[in-house]
């Protein structure tokens, strides 16, 4: 107690002098901060070269209040009057009262203005709440190209839980490395993106390859150990992108392989068929459009509209036209031709010759990211899953069910099968409605990766045909692998010969096969062959 | 007898209701002045030329309500050439030959002016082509109030390579199939390598009329990019193919921070298909954007907007070089007091007027017009924020000292 009491007067003299030294300090920083913060805003309304610098300046400060200004002006809600910059609540960003917002203008910027924010305001979010957040501040700072983020980095990284974060920090926080000025922090950084396998880091390493001549050898090692990891990664790629194609050409030629391959009709209207469904789809979307619950879903809900729109269209065309010209292929190709011709103009006169715009829902968007950093596009994933299930679809659909058999049975002898009691007329309408259906389909799927206007089926018609004749006639499984074969074959040759040359050669290398082979890949055998 | 009498009576009667309106803007002697409209209203090109259509009608009800030209009413006379190249040439002929057209107003690709080009200067035709090209061609018979490469191509590379736009370093060159993008391609590559870009850091490619398969292709970009110097992409691509596209480069997550685009062909009229969000930030080159400021421009929208019964409905920069052709027309028969091709061309030299534009344009004894140059970027709601534009309107080059062959024809 004495002893305390002895060394209070000591600890006392301490405490005054240094307490005037700590509250110098305490209201010191913020300050600095502040007039740092208020020094770069009016920046903002300046020219596209000053509100860069203006960005930049608010980002290094890292002021809390910095983080609603640039978020403001990144979704161009924030605005200017002279000098004063106004938030979006009606508040002048430098006091924090309510601004003088008549004849305020919104503050535009460019894109350089547009990656200095980006920068920006991944520095801020480093620190936020949410882990999709920090996930994207990452990539931001990650592109960001400063040294100066190396240190919130490091602190970010000892502090973050999320392991997709990390890993995402761990990369930015070597692309930052690499441009600092230190030879030890730049080899360390070289290491880490030597490990990925983006392309991005890969042009992270040339450009500094560029800028650091004494470190040429290692950054050669580097590129040389990502481009090992990037070339399966573009094989997997092309792979994707050739069964994608092949999906669109499947798609397109399974309703084709049932009018032409199994009954022998050649339909060129059979494009204009795509093309209502995709039109099915626009209208079925303006009708959800009313009812916001039911907007998402109005994708699904397509397929069996156009399915019924498409195979009614169909029906008629049988009815009315096709059965009268039966076993005449040249007039049936001549009119069906008109045909699709007077419904590519009826759909122009309803819809009008502009394009119409179809939503994709949110799930079908953006990029999905596969383990070996290989990235595929949501909407071409779903396109391809869609065909797989329609073709599965029309094989248990001919295979199971008792409109499958009586179609099957008046494909194989027509007499016969009428002698079974089939009613053959009614089984023409039906099998040339299915056909006509699932080009509709088709259109549903196509609505979402090409445009919606009346030609969208014209571009789709050689094709079809080329992939049925291609697979064997008669033959769905021939389809699917006809499609497949020459949606990848097309995405082999491209990066060589260009999109236009692939094409050519792809018609080329059909054009021999059929001489060695005619009936096609998988030909039909036995009875049903002659017929 | 009685019948038939009450029956002519009400003929007459009912034409006589019918004249009416017409007669309202007095209109002096002598057979109405025929315009032809020479637009693909079908077909792959429908997209773009059918308000082209619009806007030429529009003009002409607008001259005929401030009682025509010279005192004589004009009349549109308007075909549909489906997209179709030859097509194009048989309906010129057809304007020219049966209707007696005046003057025609007509093509958006080149391949379709190339094709009507030999009709117009054997019958010796007036043609006013709206649409910026790819130069090296001037014929007596034909104006063309669109850019010109230097007008348009060039400065839009150059404001890539500048600081605003990024420092583009290497650039890649993706065009439709014919002959604009080709040649377009041809001057600019010339022009990059006059800059000190190499031809490995340009990359060429081409696809067809329609193309809606993008992913190897921009995934391709995306490759070209990984080099490690700032990339560019410019693009060429004409028509519908272009919504594909930009879809294709939003979801590939393409953003205009990391590669931007900039387009020739795709404006205000080809964005209202797409969803713009993605694309924000992403360039087109143009003399005229619906976002410029002033009072000509605001006239002109709301006589679009008038016309067309929609404030939905865009106008973009063919449009307006429609309407400045169109009015340079007007002045130039009041002035050669004649529609004859021969006395009109002469007094179309020199022309002057203030376009929506909001700069005074003139025509050049080379048949093209002086243009201001604008760059836009992308904002969401479709429309273009102006980054940069020329100070003044700039004469047309429309031989490009970046071609050889062509550099001597030039003066």
């Amino acid at each position: 107690m004495e002893k305390r009491a002895a060394g209070q007067p000591a600890a006392r003299t301490i405490m005054t002098r240094i307490l005037p030294l700590l509250l110098v300090l305490l209201f010191a920083l913020p300050a600095a901060a502040q007039d740092a913060f208020l020094d770069a805003l009016p920046g903002l309304a300046g020219g596209f070269g000053t509100q860069a610098e203006a960005v930049e300046r608010l980002g290094a400060g890292g002021d809390a209040r910095a983080l609603p200004v640039l978020r403001a002006l990144s979704d161009s809600t924030l605005r200017k009057n002279g000098s004063t910059v106004i938030l979006p609540d009606g508040t002048d960003a430098a006091t924090g009262r309510p601004a003088d917002t008549a004849g305020a203008e919104t503050v535009r910027i460019n894109n350089r203005v547009r990656s200095a924010l980006r920068g920006a305001l991944g520095r801020l979010q480093l620190v936020s709440a949410h882990a999709d957040e920090r996930y994207a501040a990452a990539d931001s700072v990650f592109r960001s190209r400063s040294a100066d983020n190396v240190a919130p980095l490091e602190a970010a990284i000892a502090r973050e839980s999320v392991p997709r974060v990390k890993e995402r920090q761990q990369l930015a926080l070597a692309a930052s490395r690499l441009v600092a000025a230190d030879a030890a922090v730049k080899r360390q950084g070289i290491a880490t993106l030597g490990e990925a396998s983006s392309e991005d880091a890969r042009a992270l390493l040339l450009e500094a390859r560029a800028a650091n001549p004494d470190m040429t050898a290692e950054i050669d090692r580097a590129v040389a150990s990502i481009d090992s990891r990037l070339t399966f990664k573009r094989a997997a790629e092309t792979l994707f992108q050739g069964l994608s194609l092949g999906s669109v050409l499947l798609l397109a030629a399974l309703g084709l392989a049932i009018t032409f391959g199994v009954m022998g009709v050649i339909n060129m209207a059979h494009g204009e068929f795509v093309m209502l469904g995709a039109y099915t789809t626009f209208v079925v979307q303006e009708a959800c459009r009313g009812i916001p619950w039911l907007l998402p879903w109005s994708l699904p809900l397509s397929v069996p509209a156009a399915f019924l729109v498409a195979g009614l269209a169909g029906t008629a065309l049988e009815r009315g036209l096709i059965r009268h010209l039966y076993g005449r292929p040249l007039e049936t190709l001549l009119m069906t031709f008109g045909v699709g011709m007077i419904l590519q103009q009826a759909v122009r006169l309803a819809f009008g010759a502009q394009n119409r715009e179809v939503l994709s829902p949110a799930w079908m968007q953006g990029i999905l990211s596969l383990p070996g950093g290989i990235n595929i596009t949501q909407n071409r994933l779903w396109v391809i899953v869609f065909s797989l299930l329609v073709l599965g679809l029309t094989l248990a659909a001919i295979r199971l069910t008792r409109f499958g058999l009586e179609m099957r049975a008046v494909v194989q002898n027509r007499r016969t099968a009428a002698t079974m009691g089939i009613r053959t007329g009614r089984v023409d309408a039906l099998t040339f409605a299915f056909g006509s259906g699932l080009a509709g389909m088709a259109g549903v799927a196509l609505s979402q990766i090409d445009n919606v206007s009346p030609n969208l089926g014209t571009g789709y018609i050689i094709d079809s045909f080329m992939v049925v004749v291609f697979g064997g006639v008669g033959s769905l499984i021939g389809t699917l692998v006809g499609a497949m074969g020459l949606g990848v074959l097309n995405k082999v040759i491209e990066p060589w010969a260009g999109a236009v040359l692939a094409k050519v050669a792809v018609l080329v290398i059909i054009m021999l096969f059929i001489q060695r082979r005619p009936r096609g890949l998988f030909a039909l055998k036995g009875r049903a062959a002659e017929a | 007898m009685n019948s038939n009498i009450t029956r002519r009576a009400a003929l007459a009667g009912l034409g006589g209701a019918l004249a009416l309106p017409a007669i309202r803007p007095a209109f002096a002697q002598g057979a109405p002045i025929k315009v032809g409209v020479l637009h693909s209203l079908s077909g792959t090109m429908a997209i773009s030329e059918t308000a082209l259509r619009d806007t030429v009608l529009m003009m002409v009800e607008d001259q005929n309500k401030k009682g025509g030209v010279m005192g004589r009413r004009l009349e549109a006379v308007v075909v549909d050439p489906a997209s179709n190249w030859p097509l194009f040439a048989e309906k010129a002929r057809e304007l020219l030959a049966v209707s007696k057209c005046d003057v025609v107003f007509g093509c958006w690709t080149s391949v379709s002016r190339k094709s009507v080009l030999p009709v117009f200067e054997e019958l010796n035709g007036l043609l006013f082509y709206p649409v910026q090209y790819e130069g090296e061609e001037q014929s007596k018979n034909v104006f063309y109030t669109g850019a010109a490469p230097n007008q348009q191509a060039i400065p839009a590379v150059e404001y890539l390579m500048g600081k605003d736009g990024g420092e583009a370093k290497r650039i890649a060159l993706l065009g439709t199939d014919y002959v604009y993008p080709r040649t377009t391609n041809r001057i600019l590559r010339a022009y990059l390598n006059s800059k000190g870009i190499a031809d490995a850091d340009i990359m060429e490619e081409y696809t067809p009329f329609g193309h809606s398969d993008w992913q190897g292709i921009v995934s391709r970009v995306k490759r070209f990019a990984g080099e490690g110097k700032k990339t560019a992409i410019v693009s060429t691509i004409n028509g519908d193919a272009n919504v594909p596209f930009y879809r294709e480069l939003g979801n590939q997550g393409i953003k205009a921070e990391d590669i931007p685009c900039v387009a020739f062909s795709v404006g205000e009229e080809e964005l209202a298909g797409i969803d713009t969000k993605p694309l924000v930030g992403h360039l087109a080159a143009w003399n005229y954007f619906m976002s410029v400021e002033g009072a000509p421009n605001t006239a002109f929208k709301k006589m679009w907007a008038d016309y067309i019964k929609s404030d939905k409905r865009v106008t973009n920069d063919p449009m307006e070089a429609t309407y400045t052709g169109f009015r340079m027309w007007v002045q130039a028969v009041e002035k050669a007091k004649s529609t004859g091709v021969d006395a009109v061309r002469e007094a179309m030299y020199g022309q002057k007027i203030m376009a929506p534009c909001g700069y005074e344009e003139v025509m050049g004894t080379n048949h093209h017009l002086s243009k201001p140059v604008m760059i836009g970027e992308v904002m969401e709601n479709g429309q273009f924020n102006i980054v940069y534009k020329t100070p003044n309107a700039i004469p047309a080059e429309n031989w490009s000292p970046f071609i050889p062959e062509n550099k001597n024809r030039r003066g």
